[in-house]
């Protein structure tokens, strides 16, 4: 099994939707809002990607529906949870299983139709790799060397201490969510557009639980999210290259592999912090918390 | 432009209702530039609230205040800040996992670039005696350098009018000397001080003058040196406080023995190491030591929470080590642990089901497993009627009593019980003036029964008030216990542990 660079092209592509999520959901993460419906944003942005994609012929307006119609989904969690103050975990599943059953309803049509190419950029490598790649170093700047990325972490740490000091909590919640969204969206609609070129439902199969997934092992930090990306597509890539030569393992356990990674990774990590807190890598002070402020 | 007249801070007829509370009603007051000016009072008296108003946290809904000559009626924190008004907060504003700048430049409205951040820090530090550390994490620091690193966010907006609330109460003598130090020399740069206590001796020694506020109203503003501090407590409660009754007491033969008790750290991450002591029948032990020196751990360890290795916990020469809180109930020890709601209490249930929890095994509320709820009503009852627990009824949920009832319910679920040893953390933490001495004299009284008691506290004087023999908990380690007759608080502040690194302040004092 030799590393050319066709392997690893195959590699960054298959991180590719699992990295945008994961880059979304640790913008959401950092602002202290837990959101499981990535999963669900996903799906919807598959969906509404694929849909724009096909009748528009362009793939870069797919991607950017993707992003609008992810952000709109978002939106209704957005509001559940920071303006109706429902309770994260709940509304965060119930997202996800809204968003597999809308797309099993509105993309009948679309089943069995081809996805229009996506235009090679430079290297040979399309643009949406190179955005993703991009925006790990964007956001790990925006969030450690920006006055808006500090009260986004503030408010992520101690929502009562950002609030007390005169910063607007749920403003910068929501701003997070909507931006969480749309990456996702982004993500999704990158499996339906550039991996699967079609839409089959519930297509994503649990990307988005695997980028939850790798926004805690990457301690909520962007380029941790990055090599988890990787580490998942690496192993997708290996184990479907394995398949191709036909090794004796039945397929069905070549298939679990990037799953299974991905399980240990998180046991060996979380197997080795302890409950000293505020070092690197740790959750954000009020994640998944309801903020009410008393006025 | 610097005020010439007497006057920077002037509140008129201001008033904020909450629902079914009259928080604040017609407070009017005055700060002179240079003062520092107490605003004395119990829990629930309106002071937080009064200075949440200038701090434009909270809108008031009658009155006006005039900040320097200008009307100020601050939209939000920021307006406020703008105005030149800082604030110090009682429950630290404070974000962990980030670095000592990153929390003054949340801190600021208009924060230098990063790098120049720093060097802007060591230099009012510097001036004011207050070193800190600018790239370290606040979760690695001690509740001293904590409560600097807030003050330094606030003097780097160079406030007129400085708000503290109740800063003193997270430290030792010794840092709160330096405290006074830091605050007398805003002082005379011409800051105003608004100073939140309820300590009576420290508002005596430093503020200039006092405003007293008694359910919501003021009282009155009074220079506090002149007055004694009963007298100021007298004018706080309304009615001459009576001192608690510390006699009848006989010392019998030790009841509640620990030897070597060493633990992992909990949550709060201080291990307990070696830690021993014996409290006789009729005695009350009082161990004192800021928060996070072992007080839970202390707590957990004694009430069976987590278990100990064999031979650390006996009760009359019975080993409990190794049993778990039911077990160490029959046998007569018991506890309640500092946090109200959450660790005493379960706020979403009734008084009644919340008595039960503890009070099942000793006063057989669940005969053969099943809940008997009359007597559970009756038990409940009992603890309202003998603790005062103000209350409509032992069907009302706990989340729904003031911290102060609570806690009375809280402890009188356990005195209640006839415990042989008790053991409580912070029992009047929270708790206004009242309340307070109501539960110190229930705990005395339980002692006069023939019960050994153990307080731990951060409240020394109330671990002067009540305990007998009086023992230091510092990271973890338990000093030989001592008389507590002829104690001084300065002894006890050199026990703790007295002012860690803080010698640089006493150098630029």
């Amino acid at each position: 099994m030799i590393l050319d660079v066709t392997t690893l092209l195959l590699l960054i592509s298959a991180a590719t939707p699992i990295l945008f999520a994961a880059l979304g959901e640790v913008i959401v993460e950092r602002a202290g809002v837990l959101n499981l419906g990535v999963e669900g944003l996903m799906i919807v942005g598959a969906l509404a990607g694929f849909a724009a994609a096909h009748a528009t012929g362009s793939t870069a307006l797919g991607f950017a529906v993707a992003a609008v119609a992810g952000a709109g989904l978002a939106m209704i969690f957005a509001v559940l949870t920071q303006m109706l103050l429902t309770n994260q975990v709940a509304t965060g599943l119930a997202l996800t299983l809204f968003g597999l059953g809308l797309t099993a309803m509105f993309g009948k049509p679309y089943e069995g139709i081809k996805a229009p190419p996506v235009p090679a950029g430079p290297l040979g490598v399309n643009a949406m790799i190179w955005l993703g790649l991009a925006l790990v170093p964007l956001i790990w700047l925006g969030l450690n060397r920006t006055r808006a990325g500090l009260i986004l972490r503030g408010v992520g740490e101690n929502h009562d201490a950002a609030h007390a000091l005169g910063y607007k909590v749920r403003a910068v919640r929501i701003a997070a969510i909507a931006a969480g969204g749309a990456l996702a969206g982004m993500g999704g609609a990158y499996i339906s557009i550039a991996i699967v070129l079609q839409w089959t439902e519930g297509m994503t199969a649990g990307a988005g639980w695997i980028a939850l997934a790798i926004v805690v092992f990457a301690g909520w930090n962007p380029w941790g999210a990055l090599a988890g990306a990787w580490l998942f597509g690496g192993v997708t890539v290996l184990q479907l290259r394995l398949q191709a030569a036909g090794v004796a393992v039945p397929v069905q356990l070549l298939s679990m592999a990037p799953y299974l990674a991905t399980i240990l990774v998180l046991v060996l990590i979380s197997a080795r912090q302890t409950y000293a807190r505020g070092g690197g890598g740790t959750a954000p002070g009020s994640l998944g918390r309801p903020f009410h402020a008393l006025r | 432009m610097r005020v010439t007249t007497t006057e920077l801070f002037r509140a008129e007829g201001l008033g904020k209702t909450y629902p079914g509370v009259r928080a604040n009603d017609d407070v009017s007051f005055s700060v002179r530039p240079g003062e520092i000016h107490a605003l004395l009072g119990e829990n629930g008296a309106g002071k937080s609230t009064l200075v949440k108003m200038i701090y434009g946290l909270v809108r008031p809904d009658a009155g006006r205040m005039r900040l320097g000559g200008a009307a100020h009626a601050p939209a939000d924190p920021r307006a406020a800040r703008a105005a030149g008004v800082g604030m110090v907060f009682q429950h630290f504003s404070l974000f962990d996992a980030l670095s000592v700048a990153e929390n003054v430049a949340l801190g600021m409205d208009a924060p230098p670039p990063r790098r120049q951040l720093p060097p802007r820090i060591a230099e009012v530090s510097a001036a004011y005696g207050l070193p800190l550390d600018p790239a370290r994490r606040i979760a690695g620091l001690s509740a001293g350098e904590r409560q600097r690193v807030e003050i330094v966010r606030c003097l780097l907006g160079e406030p007129r009018l400085l708000i503290m609330d109740e800063p003193t109460s997270v430290l030792t003598p010794q840092e709160a000397e330096i405290l006074f130090a830091t605050l007398r020399k805003l002082a005379a740069r011409g800051t105003a001080v608004l100073y939140i206590s309820h300590k009576l001796d420290e508002i005596r020694t430093h503020c200039d003058r006092a405003t007293i506020l008694r359910q919501g109203r003021v009282v009155g503003t009074v220079s506090p040196g002149e007055h004694t501090a009963r007298a100021l407590a007298a004018m706080m409660v309304g009615a001459e406080m009576r001192p608690v009754d510390r006699s009848g007491r006989q010392a019998g033969d030790a009841v509640l023995v620990v030897r070597g008790l060493t633990s992992a750290p909990g949550h709060a991450g201080t291990a307990l190491r070696d830690v021993g002591f014996a409290v006789r029948a009729g005695e009350i032990l009082g161990i004192g030591g800021v928060a996070g020196n072992g007080q839970e751990e202390l707590i957990a360890a004694l009430s069976g929470e987590t278990a100990g290795r064999p031979g650390t916990v006996l009760l009359s020469g019975a080993d409990l080590s190794a049993l778990g809180p039911e077990p160490r109930r029959r046998a007569g020890l018991l506890a309640a642990p500092e946090d109200r709601l959450g660790h005493a209490a379960v706020p979403e249930m009734s008084l009644t089901d919340n008595a039960l929890l503890t009070g099942a095994t000793r006063q057989r509320l669940a005969p053969r497993g099943v809940i008997d709820h009359a007597a559970a009503r009756a038990f409940a009852r009992r603890i309202i009627a003998a603790f005062d627990v103000r209350t409509p009824g032992p069907g009302t949920p706990a989340a729904s009593l003031s911290g102060g009832n609570l806690q009375k319910f809280v402890i009188g679920r356990e005195i209640l019980q006839d415990p042989r040893a008790l053991v409580v953390n912070q029992p009047t933490w929270g708790v206004d003036a009242g309340a307070a001495a109501a539960i110190r004299q229930a705990l005395l009284d339980l002692a006069r029964r023939g019960a050994a008691v153990v307080v731990i506290s951060q409240d020394l004087d109330e671990l002067l008030e009540l305990s007998d023999r009086f023992a230091a908990l510092n990271a973890g380690r338990l000093s030989a216990p001592v008389p507590t007759e002829g104690l001084t608080i300065e002894r006890i502040g050199l026990m703790l542990g007295g002012a860690h690194g803080m010698e640089v302040a006493h150098v630029a004092a």
